[in-house]
Formats: C-alpha cells, sequence, structure tokens
C-alpha cells in the first residue's frame, strides 16, 4: 500500500470566508492536514480560531450565505469533495464521513425518538427497511454503552441526560460505519467525569471500528490522551502541525508554546500561569504579517513585515513561523515586542485552552 | 397523557358555568322586556303578567338562573318567541350547516396558510416569499365581508362559476370557506414562516444534514413538526375568530346556518334563541380549546404540565 491510500483525509490549502455587508471574515484561511487511516488528528486552538468552520467545509455544511469555500481541496479517499454535487455528498455526509457536535443537549431532534434517529442514518445510506434500522439502532446504542437500550431507544432526547445524549450522538454518527469521523468537541459541554468516559468510548470504538477521527477540541488534554498528530490553528491558519509527543515535548511555534504554559500543572500555583499576553486578532481585521506577531515574544520587523509558510521541518513536522526559516538566521533586527511587555501582560486573555 | 385529559375535561365544567352565567347576565340586561314583545303591543297589563309568571320571569334573579342551568342541563334552552318551537330544535338544524362551514375554513386556514408559510419560509427573502407575505398582510387586513362581496361579484356575477349564495353542494362551499378561511391563513402564514425559520437555524437540524437527509425530508420532517407546535395554538384561536366570522359570512352567503340565526333573532328580539345560540357557540369555543391544548401537549411532550 503506498503512502497516498493510507491518507483519508487531505486537506490543502482550505480558506472558508464569510461575505457580510460591508466586511470578509477569513474564517478559514489557508489550513492544510492529513489524516491517516484508523488515526486521530487533533485540530486545536483558542475559541474562534475556524476549527468549527474546518470541520463544516469538510462536511460542505458551511452556513451559506454568507459562509462560502473560496480556494483548497478536500480530497477524502482521493477525491475532492469540493467538486462532488450536492446528491453525492449527502452519499458521503452520515455514511463515510459523520460529525459530532458540541451541544448534545440541542442536537437531537427534540420531537422523534432517539431510536428513530439513529435508525434514519441506517435507512438512508443502507437501504435497510424499518424493522431492520430499528434493531441495528438498538444494536448501535448498546454499543455505545447505553443502559437498557431497547427501552432508551423508544425515548424521546428531553428525557436523557448530556451525557446519554452525547452516546447517542455517537450512535448515529457510528451506525454506518463511517471511515473518519469528526468529533467538534465532543466533551465540551459535559462534566469531567462523563467527558472521560466519552473519550474512553471513542477510544474503544476507533480501535473496534478503525475509524480516523478528526478531535477538535481546546483541550490539550483531551490532546494528549486521544490524538496521534496535532494541527494547531491560530486565525484561521495552521501554524503547527506535528505528532502529538513532539507537540508535548518540543513546541516548534512560539503560540504552541504559549498554549502549553497556559495548562495549569498540578504541581503549580494557578497564579503562576503563564497566559498569552493581548488576544486573537479579529478574523476581518487581520495584521499584515505573521498573525501572531502582535503577541508574539520573539517577534522581529521581519514577522511584522510579511506572513511565513507553513513550511516542512523534520519529517512530517510543519511549522508557519519565520523563527525556523534561514531568513531569521539572518536579520537581526531587534525583538519589536519586548519594551511593551511589562504593561501588556496585566490585562491579558486567559488562553482558551483548558479552561473551559 | 390519559390523566391530563381526564384533568382538561374535569376543568370544563366551571368554564362552561361561568358561560352560563355570562349569557344569562348579559340577557338580564339587555333593555326590554321579553313578557311585553311576547305579548305582543297590543296586549293588555294582565296578559302580560300570565306570560311573566308562565316564563318563571317574577321569580327573583337567582332563582331564575338555576331554573336556567337546571333546564340547560337538561338540553331545555327553552322556546323560541317567533316560532314557537324548541330552541334546541331551531340550533340543530342549523349547527350542520355552520360545522360545515367551519370545517371547510378552517382546511383553507390550515392548508393555504401552512403551505404558504413553508414555501415563504424555504425561500426567505425570494420573490415567492415577499409576494407571498404581500398577500398574507392584505389577507390580515382585509374585513371578511368585503372578500366575500369581491368574491360574489367575480366568480359568481362575472364569470360565474360559482353560485351567488345558498348552500347544498360543494359549489356552494367554496367562495364561503374561502371568505372565512383567508383570514386565518394569513396568520397562519406568518406564523408558520416565523416558526420556521427559527426551526431551520436550530442544532438538530445540522445534524440531520450531517447524516444526509434530503433537504425536502429535513423541511417536511425534521423541521416542520417542531413548527407546528407554535401553529397550532394560533389555530386554536382562528377558530374562535372564525366562529364570530360566520355571522357575517353566513348573512353575505344567505346561509341558513347559526350565524344567520343570531342575527335574526336579535333582530326580532328572540331572547330565548339568542341565548341559547350564544350559549352553544361558547360550548363549541371552550371544546375546540381544549382539543387544541391536548394536541399541543400530545405534540410537546417537553412541556410540563404541573
Ligand atoms: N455565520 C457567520 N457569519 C460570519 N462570520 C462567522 C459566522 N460563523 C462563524 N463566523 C466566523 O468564523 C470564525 C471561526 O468560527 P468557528 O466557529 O470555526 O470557531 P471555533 O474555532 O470553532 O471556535 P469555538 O472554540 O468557539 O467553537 C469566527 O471567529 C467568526 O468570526
Ligand atoms: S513568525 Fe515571528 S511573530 Fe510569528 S510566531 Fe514566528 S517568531 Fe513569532
Ligand atoms: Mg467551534
Amino acid at each position: 500500500m503506498n503512502k497516498q491510500d493510507q491518507d483519508v483525509l487531505v486537506v490543502k490549502n482550505l480558506k472558508t470566508h464569510f461575505f457580510t455587508e460591508d466586511k470578509v471574515t477569513k474564517a478559514v484561511d489557508g489550513v492544510d492536514f492529513k489524516v491517516k487511516r484508523g488515526e486521530t488528528l487533533g485540530i486545536v486552538g483558542e475559541s474562534g480560531c475556524g476549527k468549527s468552520m474546518t470541520s463544516l467545509s469538510i462536511m460542505r455544511l458551511v452556513p451559506s450565505p454568507p459562509g462560502k469555500i473560496v480556494d483548497g481541496e478536500i480530497l477524502f479517499k482521493g477525491e475532492n469533495l469540493l467538486d462532488k454535487s450536492e446528491e453525492e455528498m449527502r452519499k458521503v455526509r452520515g455514511n463515510e464521513i459523520s460529525m459530532i457536535f458540541q451541544e448534545p443537549m440541542t442536537s437531537l431532534n427534540p420531537v422523534y425518538t432517539v431510536g428513530e434517529q439513529i435508525a434514519e442514518a441506517i435507512r438512508i445510506h443502507q437501504n435497510a427497511g424499518k424493522k431492520e434500522a430499528w434493531n441495528k439502532a438498538v444494536d448501535m446504542l448498546k454499543l455505545v454503552g447505553m443502559p437498557s437500550p431497547e427501552k432508551r431507544a423508544k425515548q424521546e432526547p428531553h428525557e436523557l441526560s448530556g451525557g446519554m445524549r452525547q452516546r447517542v450522538m455517537i450512535a448515529i454518527a457510528l451506525a454506518c460505519n463511517p471511515e473518519l469521523l469528526i468529533a467538534d468537541e465532543p466533551t465540551t459541554a459535559l462534566d469531567v467525569t462523563i467527558q472521560a468516559q466519552i473519550l474512553d468510548l471513542l477510544k474503544k470504538l476507533q480501535n473496534e471500528l478503525g475509524t480516523a477521527i478528526v478531535m477538535i477540541t481546546h483541550d490539550l488534554g483531551v490532546v494528549a490522551e486521544t490524538c496521534d498528530k496535532v494541527a494547531v490553528m491560530y486565525a484561521g491558519k495552521v501554524v503547527e502541525y506535528t505528532d502529538v509527543d513532539s507537540l508535548f515535548e518540543n513546541p516548534k511555534h512560539p503560540y504552541t508554546e504559549g498554549l502549553l504554559n497556559s495548562i495549569p500543572k498540578l504541581d503549580e500555583d494557578v497564579e503562576e500561569l503563564q497566559a498569552i499576553r493581548g488576544s486573537v486578532p479579529s478574523p476581518s481585521d487581520l495584521p499584515k504579517g505573521c498573525l501572531f506577531a502582535p503577541r508574539c515574544p520573539y517577534a522581529r520587523e521581519l514577522c511584522h513585515q510579511s506572513l511565513p509558510d507553513l513550511t516542512e521541518m523534520d519529517g512530517e513536522i510543519k511549522v508557519r513561523c519565520w523563527m525556523h526559516t534561514e531568513e531569521w538566521k539572518r536579520e537581526d533586527t531587534p525583538i519589536t515586542n519586548d519594551k511593551d511587555q511589562t504593561d501588556s501582560d496585566k490585562g491579558v486573555t486567559l488562553y482558551a485552552a483548558g479552561n473551559s | 397523557m390519559f390523566v391530563f385529559i381526564a384533568r382538561r375535561i374535569f376543568q370544563m365544567i366551571p368554564v362552561l358555568l361561568g358561560v352560563t352565567l355570562v349569557v344569562f347576565l348579559i340577557m338580564q340586561m339587555v333593555p326590554g322586556d321579553p313578557a311585553v314583545l311576547l305579548a305582543g303591543e297590543s296586549a293588555s297589563d294582565e296578559q302580560v303578567q300570565q306570560i311573566r309568571s308562565q316564563l318563571g320571569l317574577d321569580e327573583p334573579v337567582v332563582t331564575q338562573y338555576f331554573t336556567y342551568v337546571k333546564n340547560v342541563a337538561q338540553g331545555d334552552l327553552g322556546t323560541s318567541i317567533r316560532t314557537n318551537r324548541p330552541v334546541i330544535d331551531e340550533i340543530l338544524t342549523r349547527l350542520p350547516i355552520t360545522i360545515e362551514l367551519a370545517f371547510w375554513s378552517i382546511l383553507v386556514t390550515i392548508v393555504l396558510g401552512l403551505l404558504a408559510g413553508i414555501i415563504s419560509a424555504t425561500k426567505q427573502y425570494s420573490f415567492s416569499d415577499i409576494s407571498l407575505m404581500v398577500v398574507a398582510l392584505l389577507g390580515v387586513s382585509l374585513p371578511n365581508f368585503w372578500l366575500g362581496l369581491m368574491l360574489i361579484l367575480y366568480f359568481s356575477v362575472k364569470i360565474q362559476i360559482f353560485p351567488v349564495s345558498g348552500w347544498g353542494t360543494f359549489m356552494h362551499v367554496i367562495l364561503p370557506a374561502l371568505t372565512l378561511g383567508t383570514g386565518g391563513a394569513a396568520i397562519v402564514a406568518r406564523m408558520t414562516r416565523s416558526s420556521m425559520l427559527e426551526v431551520i437555524r436550530q442544532d438538530y437540524i445540522r445534524t440531520a444534514k450531517a447524516k444526509g437527509v434530503k433537504e425536502r425530508i429535513i423541511v417536511y420532517k425534521h423541521a416542520l413538526k417542531n413548527a407546528l407546535i407554535p401553529v397550532i395554538t394560533v389555530v386554536g384561536l382562528q377558530f374562535g375568530a372564525l366562529l364570530g366570522g360566520t355571522v357575517l359570512t353566513e348573512t353575505v352567503f344567505a346561509i341558513n346556518g347559526i350565524g344567520r340565526l343570531i342575527i335574526d333573532a336579535i333582530r326580532m328580539r328572540d331572547m330565548p334563541v339568542v341565548q341559547g345560540t350564544i350559549l352553544v357557540v361558547s360550548i363549541i369555543f371552550v371544546l375546540v380549546n381544549m382539543i387544541v391544548d391536548i394536541s399541543y401537549r400530545f405534540l410537546n411532550k417537553r412541556i410540563d404540565l404541573n
């Protein structure tokens, strides 16, 4: 099997913009990553950096208008999803690529039983009859660890807790045995013990079914626990694409470094947490050079002038930062952000990772 | 569910008693002595007095009320002054006509209203959306007797496809049902539109899309059932307005239903008939409200009733 075959999903230079009355919001603006068969890719980044829009773009479900995929390729098993008709996309959704969402409380239709909602996916994609689909739905509930699945299948969502609803969402998503599962912050809305259960469940099912997972989160703990590869996003762009060990041991991008410093460690006082100073630039009003430059402790004149490319370092690691380029060595202008460091240190926005 | 329905029926008793009280009191307050009316202008005082005691009008008001409630409970609504027939018979011969008219009208309200609302919502800001909503705005503001007259002028007099007035065949039903139903249809259309637009933004619609459900099924299965919940209440309210509307519509189209019975009875000061008809219409209204409530509850099990 060659390398191409192993990549379930390859996203190249994806750009999804929102066109509103007076401005263009570049929610996703140059995203590249790959997901191999059975592998878990984490997408991390602060709120609003375009994680959800990236995943909705893959599903071709970006709210339109105002949203539009303006550039890039989304190769799923070698075929560009952006070339597919709506009809063809419907055969992919829920069948070959599934998605679970952040809000289990509102993601299920309140007027149908959960059994019906699982069975619907099976009936659409597997040509199954009513009875057959229902039985399979009950099996799926059993698979996701729902107690007394026959009884639960006949209940409506309002009769279930948040954790159980998320199990139902997982059952819907995996009902047709998809090759790729996109989980958009699947545990953010749940409390801690339930979070762990849901993550364990996803890992277990992934092992059983061999599903590739795109795990969107802003919780680096979730990344450490579930992911093989990680794409770090900042203001609509991937700034670092690496494997999970290098991410924690040897972060290359100053933003990734900042993210890691902002995780509370058990033996540290919370007050010593280093939040990244400043805040994310608005996607409709981006700085012209490196997007992180206004907040970066290493920024030089070069960084403010022009945007670095996502460049390959050793192996599969890619970084979008001048620091790791030849130009950086030649450049010797002083660090521009140094002087205002002290006053802007106050009033920092506390970092999204691990705090919600 | 059963407990809920039983309780809802039980709750109707005080409401119905209240209705009889209000109807009774209104009749008490209407100027003019029914005994005088019944006896005629030329009758002597003794004759009037005799009729009065015959009807129990010389009893204290409270006694009169209890007698009235007792009679009503036994299905006795008194005797028509004009025709001398029992009021209940007068009503029962005309009620089916009005019920038929109301049925077709509410069907017009629901079918036209839902269709227009759904089309508008799924094609928001399109030409069809805007034109439908302009028509709906007109529909809400046009008085229905005027609409009735216009329909008669055009369809019955000018191009002559429907009869001008009367009752009996399906052709007779169409214009009055349109007249009576369009006002409600307009309101239902606007309600359906806003309710659909609200529902289409919900997360569970996104989930359905992510499952690969067809657009049409998303609209008619996933969205509509949720969007209908608030619409049902509006339809219930429209039914009340529609009962009121039968009075004018039946008059315009010369249909011998309950509406015209009331008008004629008022004109003739046939108080027992007026009283009886209002009572029956009120009971129908209360019953319909109960049905709306129960179906609302049935569709929306998330509502906590306690
Ligand atoms: N309907 C919309 N109209 C205009 N802009 C939008 C719309 N939806 C999203 N955006 C823009 O897209 C950007 C990215 O949003 P997205 O939901 O992908 O963020 P996210 O990374 O998933 O954040 P979170 O962690 O809060 O879920 C937002 O900053 C917002 O400005
Ligand atoms: S390019 Fe410059 S500003 Fe941007 S992250 Fe690298 S060092 Fe910081
Ligand atoms: Mg999101």
